[in-house]
């Protein structure tokens, strides 16, 4: 919603919204409400505005005429400012930065749609296009179209899918049969979200960590209304019954504080951070600290910290012991 | 609803007040092909005829910049051909408005999702702004060719809009920056040349002028808010840019040549390195597995990740490393016990 917004950017928005309500004649005001990203309040307030603007004289002939009796939206008498004002250069920049990337990702999508989308849009926006040769963004990993492919096969055409995947935090191999609802890339890093049978309830799967995936010819239509995840907030979540783990993270370690959620962060004057990690299996913690070589520091509870100094010093053994047998 | 005849409505915010004048000047703008004069203006805009000389003036001068800001390309062009005593002000239709194109049905569809890359990070107002000004006419959209796609774009560092806006404009930065390992932050001056998102995360790459050589910046290790020093358009990136190339040579580990790495891998257990080389079984519950890599680094972090289910055998270099990385968490962890 709009929290605050200056008078010059809500007459952007007021140029943008005119074009578009003059070629939706009569559409509900909640929906265009929705569509336009805010209000209800902030639409009539906006089409209020316009109706006190018009052509110089301001006799009624000459201003806007905006209605929204019943809840339908009519806009008329707004020929001036019918086109839509030119791409602003944050415009141009975020939608060329995105289809750029989105053609760097073989499979995904149809490349050919997106040239096309993107030779337009860069001859519509002219000079507001040229800075966004300076930003770039790569999707990381380019996921091996062939299995870009079948996801989309699955996904479009509503198939079940067998995965053989790596379970991180165990590092192990399981089998599964999954209903896709969405192939999400988040920070980088690509995700399968999808009922999955095995585990009786929606999971994220990473796809760098799929090491098979056969699309079943079987229905795989997912439950209706599946609590997905807001992957705004990145993908890591914190369930009420994990066990809280105390750590002291070094700077070099920051990251854990940025990437995972962690419920309580102190910066001490040494530079240290000292935080509380939410841990739904010791596997994966251990797996982190082992990682992070000493950078990371388990301090309670007092279990957990042994566990981890037994485990390193008996994989410190494994490796001396071991001798190369040719 | 409203009704524009009541004379005593009750007065729009000032806010409100001046998005209307605003609008009353573009449209009065637009709708002339003679370019107007400044008096011209004054009777055509309710607002500037109720103030004094003085305020109006004060009011066109500030509105003129803000709509040029706005993108807005106002243009002042002599009244009369023969006689450039006054200036006039007028917006050309032609200039104003979005070239019409038209969108077939599947490139709506990547616009879209273009669009929606960015809902949850830095530039999704004007992502959605676009997309609804390239979408005005209510055009076919093939959803069905993107649907269940959704990437997203993240822009959690503070630095990222100051970052953005210094890259385009081309205007020097100074910021505290502070580099992996080091508690202290240290002061920058950089010369900004790109912006990229690697791996989900956003570098900026650059001229350190202190250092006098090309440099790769973390944005999520820039301290604070950094500051403009200098004006707009003060440099040139050059020719050849490569940001993508700099930040791997910075921070990835494909650069070098590459080593096999030897490992003994107990039984069904580290799935993820067995997905990185090739697997020999062995009879004894061990497998023997075989990786290259051209920097060890990462591959050194997800043996000491394995702990006790991964052994190295070769090389030595490698193999004391993750030894080196396993003590470091035992001697962290001892001693503490009661």
């Amino acid at each position: 919603m709009v929290t605050y917004e200056s008078a010059t950017s809500r007459l952007g928005r007021l140029l943008t919204m005119v074009p578009w309500l003059l070629n939706r004649q009569g559409i509900d005001l909640a929906e265009a409400a929705d569509q336009l990203g805010t209000s209800v309040d902030q639409v009539v307030d906006d089409l209020q505005l316009l109706f006190v603007c018009g052509l110089p004289g301001h006799y009624p002939d000459d201003l806007i005429e905006a209605s929204w009796e019943d809840g339908r939206v009519h806009v008329a008498n707004a020929d001036t400012i019918a086109r839509p004002l030119r791409l602003g250069r944050d415009e141009a920049l975020a939608l060329i930065v995105a289809l750029r990337a989105l053609a760097d990702t073989p499979g995904l999508t149809d490349r050919d749609a997106i040239d096309r989308a993107l030779a337009k849009l860069e001859s519509a926006a002219g000079d507001a296009a040229a800075s966004a040769d300076q930003v770039q963004v790569s999707l990381e990993q380019p996921l091996p179209p062939e299995l870009a492919d079948r996801l989309r096969r699955a996904i479009g055409g509503r198939r079940r899918v067998h995965l053989r995947y790596t379970v991180a935090s165990r590092d192990e191999t399981t089998e599964r049969d999954v209903d896709p609802v969405r192939v999400a890339a988040v920070d980088g890093r690509w995700y399968l979200e999808g009922w999955c049978h095995r585990a009786g309830g929606v999971r994220l799967f990473r796809l760098d960590r799929v090491e098979d995936l056969q699309v079943l010819d079987v229905d795989g239509t997912p439950p209706p209304d599946l609590p997905l995840r807001d992957l705004g907030s990145g993908v890591y979540r914190a369930a009420p019954d994990d066990l809280r783990v105390h750590l002291e993270v070094d700077p070099r370690a920051a990251w854990i504080t940025e990437t995972l959620p962690v419920e309580e962060v102190r910066r001490r004057d040494d530079g240290v951070l000292e935080v509380v990690l939410p841990v739904a299996d010791p596997v994966w913690l251990h797996r982190l600290v082992r990682r992070e070589a000493g950078a990371v520091r388990v301090t309670a509870p007092a279990d957990v910290v042994a566990d981890v100094a037994r485990e390193a010093r008996e994989a410190v053994a494994g490796h001396r012991g071991t001798t190369r047998i040719d | 609803m409203a009704s524009r005849s009541t004379p005593a409505k009750k007065g729009p915010s000032p806010a409100a007040a001046k998005t209307e004048r605003l609008l009353n000047l573009v449209i009065a703008l637009l709708s002339t092909r003679q370019p107007l004069s400044r008096a011209r203006i004054r009777q055509a805009v309710p607002d500037y005829a109720a103030g004094s000389d003085e305020a109006f003036e004060r009011m066109f001068e500030r509105d003129k910049d803000e709509l040029r800001a706005l993108g807005i390309p106002l243009r002042t062009e002599p009244i009369d051909p023969f006689f450039d005593d006054e200036p006039g002000y007028r917006i050309d239709q032609r200039e104003y408005a979005l070239p019409q194109i038209e969108l077939e049905p599947d490139e709506v569809a990547v616009l879209g999702l273009a669009s929606r890359m960015w809902s949850q990070a830095s530039l999704a107002g004007p992502a959605a702004q676009a997309l609804r000004k390239l979408d005005a006419a209510g055009l076919m959209r093939d959803e069905a060719s993107v649907a269940g796609l959704e990437p997203l774009l993240h822009t959690t560092e503070p630095a990222f809009d100051p970052v953005r806006d210094a890259v385009l404009t081309r205007t020097a930065l100074a910021f505290d920056y502070r580099r992996a390992g080091e508690a202290e932050p240290v002061t920058r001056h950089v010369q900004p040349w790109g912006l990229t998102s690697w791996h989900g995360r956003w570098y900026l790459t650059g001229h350190d002028v202190d250092r006098g050589a090309s440099r790769v910046f973390r944005l999520d290790r820039i301290v604070g808010a950094p500051r403009r020093t200098g004006r707009a358009g003060a440099f040139e990136v050059p020719d050849g840019h490569d940001p993508r190339a700099m930040i791997r040579t910075a921070y990835g580990d494909d650069a070098g040549e590459r080593t096999e790495v030897v490992l003994r891998v107990r039984g069904g257990s580290a799935s993820s390195l067995r997905r990185r080389g090739e697997v020999e079984p062995g009879d004894d519950g061990w497998d023997e597995l075989r990786v290259r890599v051209s920097g060890t680094a990462s591959l050194v972090q997800e043996v000491a990740a394995a702990g006790p289910d991964v052994r190295v055998l070769s090389p030595a270099e490698v193999r004391d490393q993750v030894v080196e990385a396993l003590q470091a968490v035992a001697a962290a962890h001892e001693g503490e016990e009661s």
